[in-house]
């Protein structure tokens, strides 16, 4: 089928990910031990958790800025409801749906508000992203509460096969994600939406909801990366999601997923979260002054984008 | 006629102060092809968008088998048995052909959102197989030509077959105004082939085609239902002067007074290379000359136009504007030397969908009113735009109207007038310029392109039709496979006939 067969084109985020690993494998020393790789796996996991509600919200042309505030909000809620270091709560199940719960809410908020009031996404999700981060500086208390529920830290720290709980659930999610992008309407609509929204809506499609659920998605994903963070912390922090936003949406770029909606996907997004994994891991690995790494990754970013849009850059071409 | 399948009843649909449809009355039999005839802004494509559900009607009602119907989406016409062929297509460009035809029905494939690719591919290569439409349903739709796409469109409709029990009500919108004349035949084809089950509403630009096809015919004239005709009744003069109010003319123009002229030609081509199949071309364009460039699809033409405004690459050759060398085209540097180009694709290149007409008209040479080069002088912008609206004629309420609110013809008017606003244009480039235009903006647009070139204006453009190179080129240039076959010069005195150009095409 076409749209499992990519063209030679779209093969160039995978290329240049298999280019890197070559060309820190022969330059840096450590970069092909196992335990290194294992940390470039684990890195990925939870940005790559994060993109994939992104991804269907990109496809449709649209952008959720709130992730990072979201998953903030939650990682302290988890840390404040599970058993811990300050509040009297102790309760796990109690904890997760709470911190899911509210996800959504962000999530279907979002979508509500740039649906039914017609403001634009990027507005709309960096108020929310705020409006998030706020409540989580709010509620934080006056001690950071550490965690002392097992349960939820054995999630990083027990390793199966050399990895953990957290790599397990991102694959889990990632897989759940690209059957969902290309096998139900939610997936195939989206990526119609950013084609062409006026013909999906002229068609009789009900792209408002869609664009709702691929908010709500997007939400609740951002509230497991959150709980997943507090696991990784081993404590509640107000600031834990801080630092997600970037990673994923330039993965989602890199990885070939046009911000103007209609091309890319799951395996598009993964791509790009490997290449900013690798690439961060593998200039550290040679020793690459740790303060450097921010503007590298702007610049690759921006190097991405150009190669990634080469071809659309020089006529005013319209297929006829 | 037999019975009644569809009816409109004194239909009514305003935008605005502009009235689209007047108190519109027309009955559709069973088994039976209706044409549908009037000029740009004559009402047409908004009958059709209202009997299809695209949009809702202010007054007036439809009923279909006897029955009382209100329409609220596409969809809901498409479960009642009612299909639009698009004149603006309407299929979701980078998803597949096979979703693009069941998208916008309640079927299997999708049931609660999850897809089952398998019988929808199945369905949908029946679907193609029915029109003998030869592409694979997973081919994405962008990657069609647009006779391909124009057929799915057809296939979308037609896969109603399957879905509803009655008859269908099936209604195409220009559905040949960009194809070839071998695509138009098989179009024909397969609109006699489902007649036995649908009953068909035709509209085209081209009277013949509707006489050729349709049992029953009806005229609209500024939003008004003029006359209905019988095939049998038909006088085609008569038809016309209902449809444009006038009579079809065909009176020699005035030309322009060679005195004082430049000495060197305006646009000269030297061994122009265009990309790799174009060229190479040598080629004139004389001060106040029309040249009419015609050709089958892919002869290069089309490219030759586009390359002199840097759309194109251009790989060797030479190209001279007024004696002095033009190296490099780019629009940019194409209108400072004073090149006009009104593309083919008009909705994409040509315009500012979202935009005003006078801020469209404006858009290229606006700043040659603006106060000391800096400050834009909105009411002489305004003042200079709206005296081309009145002499190209644009019909629109006002000038502050959204230029995708007009009609093909009087977009098309508009987007011409933005070129006659620079003062110092000295060559107009069109490609296709009549495409999809009635006879009456047709009429208008030839009239307009002559009085230009009178006034010394120079003009190159890319012709639909025969008819139209001869009626009004100085100088026909034949292309073929990239190359100028042929150049039939002092059309006025020797005009060519018609077989030696078809020719020199083929």
């Amino acid at each position: 089928m076409n749209l499992k067969r990519p063209q030679l084109r779209e093969w160039g985020p995978v290329l240049v990910l298999v280019a890197l690993v070559i060309f820190f494998s022969l330059v840096g020393d450590g970069f092909t031990s196992l335990a290194n790789l294992q940390s470039i796996i684990e890195t990925s996991a939870i940005p790559s958790i994060a993109v994939i509600g992104l991804t269907f919200i990109i496809l449709q042309g649209s952008i959720d800025l709130s992730i990072e505030g979201i998953a903030s909000l939650t990682c302290l809620l988890i840390g404040l409801f599970v058993a811990n270091s300050v509040t009297q709560h102790d309760s796990m199940v109690g904890a997760v749906a709470l911190a899911l719960g509210s996800g959504l809410a962000f999530g279907v908020l979002n979508g509500w508000i740039y649906t039914r009031l017609r403001i634009p996404s990027l507005i709309v999700t960096l108020g929310t992203w705020f409006v998030a981060g706020g409540i989580a500086t709010f509620l934080f208390p006056s001690r950071q509460p550490v965690i002392a529920d097992h349960e939820l830290l054995a999630l990083a720290l027990d390793k199966h096969l050399g990895l953990s709980g957290i790599v397990y659930i991102a694959v889990a999610a990632l897989i759940a994600g690209y059957v969902l992008q290309t096998r139900t309407t939610l997936g195939r609509v989206s990526t119609g939406i950013g084609g062409d929204e006026a013909i999906c809506r002229l068609a009789g499609l009900n792209v408002d909801r869609i664009k709702l659920v691929a908010f709500g998605l997007s939400g609740l994903l951002a509230a497991v990366c959150g709980l997943l963070l507090a696991a990784q912390l081993g404590v509640g922090n107000p600031r834990g999601g801080v630092g997600l936003l970037f990673p994923t949406i330039s993965a989602a770029v890199i990885g070939g997923t046009l911000l103007s909606g209609g091309r890319g996907g799951i395996l598009q997004s993964l791509t790009g979260v490997l290449i900013l994994s690798v690439l961060r891991n593998g200039l550290l690995q040679s020793g690459l002054d740790p303060l450097l790494i921010q503007f590298v990754e702007g610049a690759t970013i921006i190097v991405a984008v150009v190669a990634g849009s080469w071809q659309l850059r020089a006529r005013l071409r319209f297929a006829k | 006629m037999t019975a009644a399948v569809y009816e409109v009843q004194g239909l009514t649909k305003r935008f605005g102060p502009v009235t689209a449809l007047d108190n519109v009355s027309i009955v559709l039999g069973k088994s039976e092809v209706v044409g549908l005839i009037g000029q740009n802004g004559s009402g047409k494509s908004s009958l059709m968008k209202t009997m299809a559900g695209v949009q809702m009607p202010d007054d007036g009602q439809l009923v279909l088998r006897g029955r009382p119907l209100r329409l609220r989406s596409t969809s809901d016409a498409a479960r009642m048995g009612i299909g639009l062929v698009h004149q603006e297509q309407s299929l979701i460009p980078n998803l597949t052909v096979a979703e693009n035809i069941f998208l916008d029905k309640p079927c299997d494939y999708f049931r609660h959102g999850v897809y089952r690719w398998k019988p929808l591919m199945q369905a949908a290569k029946m679907q193609l197989a029915k029109i003998e439409l030869d592409i694979r349903p997973d081919t994405l739709v962008e990657k069609l030509t647009f006779a391909q796409r124009q057929m799915v469109e057809l296939a979308k409709v037609l896969s109603l077959e399957e879905t509803v029990e009655d008859d269908l009500v099936v209604m195409f919108d220009e559905p040949t105004s960009m194809l070839s004349t071998p695509e138009i035949d098989d179009l024909f084809m397969q609109i006699r082939r489902i007649r036995h089950r649908a009953s068909v509403v035709f509209i085209s630009h081209r009277m013949e085609e509707v006489l050729e096809l349709s049992d029953r015919v009806y005229v609209l004239s500024d939003g008004k239902q003029m006359a209905e005709r019988r095939k049998a009744q038909i006088d085609c003069d008569e038809l016309y002067e209902l449809m444009v109010g006038r009579q079809r003319s065909t009176e020699p123009r005035r030309r322009f007074s060679r005195q004082g002229i430049a000495s060197r030609p305006t646009l000269e081509l030297a061994g122009l290379q265009v990309g790799a199949s174009v060229g190479p071309v040598d080629l004139e364009v004389g001060q106040g000359e029309i040249v009419g460039l015609i050709g089958v699809q892919g002869s290069g033409s089309e490219a030759l136009c586009r390359a002199l405004f840097g759309l194109e690459d251009i790989r060797d050759g030479e190209v001279r504007v007024a004696g002095e060398k033009f190296a490099k085209p780019s629009p940019e540097s194409a209108i400072a030397r004073g090149i006009g180009y009104l593309p083919a694709e008009r909705k994409k290149e040509g315009m500012v969908a979202g935009a005003s007409i006078v801020d469209n008209m404006t858009l290229t040479f606006g700043f040659e009113y603006a106060v000391a080069g800096l400050v834009a002088n909105r009411a002489r912008e305004h003042r200079e735009a709206s005296r081309w609206a009145k002499r190209l004629k644009v019909k629109a309420a006002s000038l502050e109207e959204k230029i995708e609110r007009l009609s093909g013809g009087n977009q098309q008017k508009a987007v011409l007038g933005k070129w006659l606003l620079g003062s110092r244009l000295r060559l107009l480039v069109l490609d296709h310029p009549t495409r999809g235009l009635d006879p009456g903006a047709r009429g208008d647009l030839f009239q307009t392109m002559r009085e230009l070139a009178a006034e010394g204006l120079s003009i190159l453009f890319v012709a639909d039709t025969l008819d139209e190179v001869i009626q009004l080129s100085d100088k026909i240039v034949v292309m073929r496979d990239g190359k100028v076959s042929a150049v039939f010069g002092d059309v006025d005195n020797h005009p060519p006939a018609e077989e030696d150009i078809v020719k020199a095409m083929v």
